[in-house]
């Protein structure tokens, strides 16, 4: 079939794929709960980062069932941006905590329509 | 019905360009005098500026006069050129060019003449706006002489309807010159509004005539007209006259269109004097005597005017009787008097109402300015009732005297000119072959006893009688805070000091009056040298007197109507009206004398017998509310007009704007307050809607999708 197949690597089957996509969906849950019901701030930011890895881990996955790289070049990209991210986020976070003396977001509500 | 027509032609002649000269002084002097506003000028520079150039213009039309040989056509640039085709109906023509005969230096002669007197006598009356609205007053003056040039060395309808505006606007700006004083404002615009609809008269007029015989020059026109419209249709000839009339009476305040005129005088006085006396008021009887042909070729045209020019001029006087209002007197007289000119025009005398024209001019401005005098001198003073005596108080005699030769020259006393004028009108009526003429004659005799009447009820009043007088109200005329006579008069309280007039008023007064008394030498000329009528020469070589032979053919009203033998009062016809037309103004005279003068008590006493018998008691109180015809205006036009403006208000405001727009704009509102909880604020809220919204957009893919592969 392609040349992957040929070089002897083992296809993953489709239980191992299906625990790999779980434990992403789980990763993926536990961030998105945490990121609506806790209101501080640095734990918010660590659960889009989980949600960031679950995604991460879904692809690696995928990536392995086809064997095809370009899964996992993406998932490169996923950190290098995370990490260039998470600099910004906890430089916001901390201008934000010299306002407000607090982590919490919800004295950031000026938004709001009502 | 296309008689023999004889209108000299045109000469085409480049060479009088100077003539332009006439039109174009105001115009640079309306446009000094804006500058002198724009620099706030404090001093008289822009008075100074517009005698200059109207005197000028003046000198320059004398000059034209001496120069003048016939009829010229002047071109001075091209204004409007463009056509459509090759054939006769494709083109239009409207060259800025004047045509100069005549006629247009006889209106061009007393316009400009006694637009520069009154100049001068403005320049002193209006000194106390020195700085404020000095420079728009003379503005306005300048942008009215300009106008009015225009109008009449116009060589086009076009041209001419250019000046005819230029004129209403310069009126409507005067006469709201006082613009803080709310009845100044409303008389304007009631002036202005309907001066439009004579207007509209005048454009639809112009249309008809350009439509008829594709082109608006004078010359053209009367060409045309020999061989008769070129586009067949009947009704649109007869109703030319009509529509044209229409914009006559609206501009020189006839019957339907005469209610702006008494308002008019919200303006001050050299404004009254210039343009609601003398000058522009006479544009509708020279458009008429200008395009004097059509109207001949419609007999029925002429005699409308004829009939409301009797009739403006009876029940003008009637009015005019009743008011206690100076200068309303006057402007009601001016009316009258412009009846006279339309009843001359109508019965066929172009030269009677020219005649008249010249004459009124002369004795109107006269007694107008002798009552702005009077009002300057008294603080506002206008009330006949409360002014008495004038001519015993030092300072006030050549005012009370040159007033006097106006009421002499307005009642027409027998050998004046207005005398003389108002003769040549009546004759003709009454000498006339229609009976309804003949009667229009008497009934302008009946109205010439009540001229006399209350013209001279003004002069016993003011200016004869025991010395008496009270001051009026400065506040309400603010033409007359002047701070240089104000600390005078308001020092000595319970002595008012009257201001008596200076030269400037005084020398123009009085070279009016020596104006009024010599414009009856052409007269005077005729009858007692039997020398032809100077006036009667000038109409005579212009179109206005062609097409007054026309109507006359058999019966040529000037020269020959002796050979006819018509008969007043069964003796000749001249002889008949000298006596009939003398104990009419004498007569007027002495009543005046009697309930003015010799026992002032008498005229209440008559007025209360008036009053309390019922079958007469309408006519005093019909007479001292104008026939109510402002009145029946409002009932008729404004009430109808402001009741359905209420009701399209209240559609507009309820419906368009309540149920349609705002009701519109209630669609998005609404829709809004359903949405707005999802947008709290709050971090979290944000972020459950989103996950929310993924999630029903997974479940909707999802469920496609299956929905897809069963």
């Amino acid at each position: 079939m392609n040349d992957a197949l040929a070089s002897g690597f083992t296809i993953a089957s489709n239980a191992q794929l299906s625990v790999a996509l779980m434990i992403s969906a789980l990763l993926f849950t536990i961030g998105l709960v945490g990121f609506l019901c806790r209101r501080n701030m640095i734990i918010m930011f660590l659960c889009t980062e989980l949600m960031f890895q679950g995604a991460a881990l879904a692809m690696v996955a995928f990536a392995r069932m086809h064997m095809d790289v370009s899964g996992q070049v993406f998932v490169i990209f996923i950190l290098t941006v995370a990490a260039a991210e998470a600099a910004l986020a906890l430089a916001l976070v901390v201008l934000l905590y010299r306002r407000r003396e607090t982590l919490s977001a919800e004295v950031w509500s000026q938004l709001g329509e009502s | 019905m296309t008689p023999e027509c004889s209108i000299p032609q045109a000469v085409i002649a480049p060479e009088l360009a100077w003539v332009g000269l006439a039109m174009l002084l105001p115009l640079l002097s309306a446009c000094a005098c804006a500058l002198c506003a724009a620099l706030r000028v404090k001093g008289k520079a822009p008075a100074i500026i517009t005698i200059i150039a109207l005197a000028s213009s003046f000198l320059i039309i004398v000059k034209a006069y001496l120069a003048s040989t016939g009829p010229v056509e002047v071109p001075i640039f091209q204004w409007i050129t463009f056509a459509w085709g090759e054939g006769s109906f494709q083109s239009f023509t409207a060259d800025c060019a004047m045509y100069i005969d005549s006629l247009t230096l006889f209106w061009m002669l007393f316009v400009t003449g006694l637009g520069t007197l009154i100049t001068v006598y403005a320049s002193e009356y209006m000194e106390g706006d020195c700085g404020h609205g000095y420079a728009r007053f003379f503005f306005g003056i300048s942008v009215f002489l300009f106008s009015m040039s225009a109008l009449v060395l116009a060589d086009n309808l076009v041209m001419l309807y250019l000046g005819w505006e230029g004129v209403g606007l310069a009126s409507y700006l005067l006469i709201g010159y006082n613009y803080d004083r709310p009845s100044a404002v409303s008389a304007a615009k009631k002036a202005f509004i309907m001066n439009r609809i004579g207007d509209l008269g005048l454009a639809l007029g112009i249309f008809m005539l350009w439509s008829n015989y594709g082109t608006l020059q004078y010359s053209e026109l009367f060409a045309a007209m020999n061989q008769g419209g070129q586009s067949s249709v009947d009704w649109d000839l007869s109703v030319i006259p009509f529509l044209l009339m229409l914009g006559a009476f609206g501009k020189s305040a006839q019957l339907p269109l005469f209610t702006w005129l008494p308002d008019a005088m919200e303006g001050p006085t050299p404004v009254s004097a210039l343009i609601h006396a003398a000058t522009m008021v006479t544009a509708g009887v020279y458009l008429i005597a200008r395009l004097y042909p059509f109207f001949e070729l419609h007999p029925e045209a002429l005699a409308t005017v004829a009939w409301v020019g009797g009739s403006t001029a009876l029940i003008a006087a009637t009015i005019g009787m009743a008011q206690y209002d100076i200068k309303r007197v006057f402007a009601y007289s001016t009316i009258s008097q412009l009846g006279y000119m339309f009843l001359g025009l109508g019965v066929g005398t172009t030269f009677g109402a020219c005649y008249h024209t010249l004459t009124h001019a002369f004795f109107k401005a006269l007694l107008f300015l002798t009552a702005g005098a009077v009002m300057h001198g008294f603080a506002g003073q206008l009330d006949l009732r409360k002014l008495s005596g004038l001519r015993h108080i030092p300072g006030w005699r050549i005012v009370s005297w040159t007033m006097f030769v106006g009421c002499v020259w307005l009642s027409a006393f027998p050998y004046t000119a207005a005398f003389f004028s108002k003769d040549a009108i009546l004759l003709q009526a009454l000498t006339s072959e229609r009976a309804d003429f003949r009667f229009l004659g008497w009934m302008g005799l009946f109205t010439a006893a009540l001229t006399a009447y209350y013209t001279f009820r003004v002069w016993f009043r003011v200016c004869a009688g025991p010395v008496h007088f009270e001051p009026g109200s400065e506040g309400q005329h603010d033409e007359h805070d002047e701070p240089t006579h104000a600390p005078a008069s308001k020092a000595s309280h319970g002595a008012f000091q009257p201001h008596a007039p200076r030269w400037a008023i005084k020398g123009v007064l009085l070279i009016l009056a020596v104006g009024a008394l010599a414009v009856g030498l052409p007269a005077y000329n005729h009858v007692f040298a039997h020398e032809t009528n100077w006036a009667q020469q000038m109409i005579a070589g212009s179109s206005a007197y062609q097409g007054a032979g026309l109507a006359a053919n058999s019966h040529d009203p000037h020269l020959e109507h002796d050979a006819h033998q018509p008969t007043v009062l069964g003796m000749d016809a001249h002889t008949g009206l000298t006596v009939v037309g003398s104990s009419a103004a004498i007569g007027g005279i002495l009543v005046a004398w009697f309930f003015h003068l010799r026992s002032r008590s008498a005229a209440d006493q008559l007025r209360r017998a008036l009053l309390s018998r019922w079958w007469i008691r309408w006519l005093p109180i019909c007479m001292e509310n104008k026939w109510y015809v402002d009145e029946i205006y409002h009932a008729c036009f404004q009430l109808p007009l402001w009741i359905s403006g209420q009701i399209l208000n209240f559609g507009d405001r309820h419906f368009l704007d309540g149920v349609l727009v705002d009701g519109l704009a209630k669609i998005p509102m609404g829709l809004a307050r359903v949405f707005r909880p999802l947008y709290g604020g709050a971090l979290q809220g944000y972020a459950v809607t989103m996950a929310g919204g993924i999630t029903l957009v997974l479940a909707w893919v999802t469920w496609i999708w299956l929905r897809g592969f069963n």
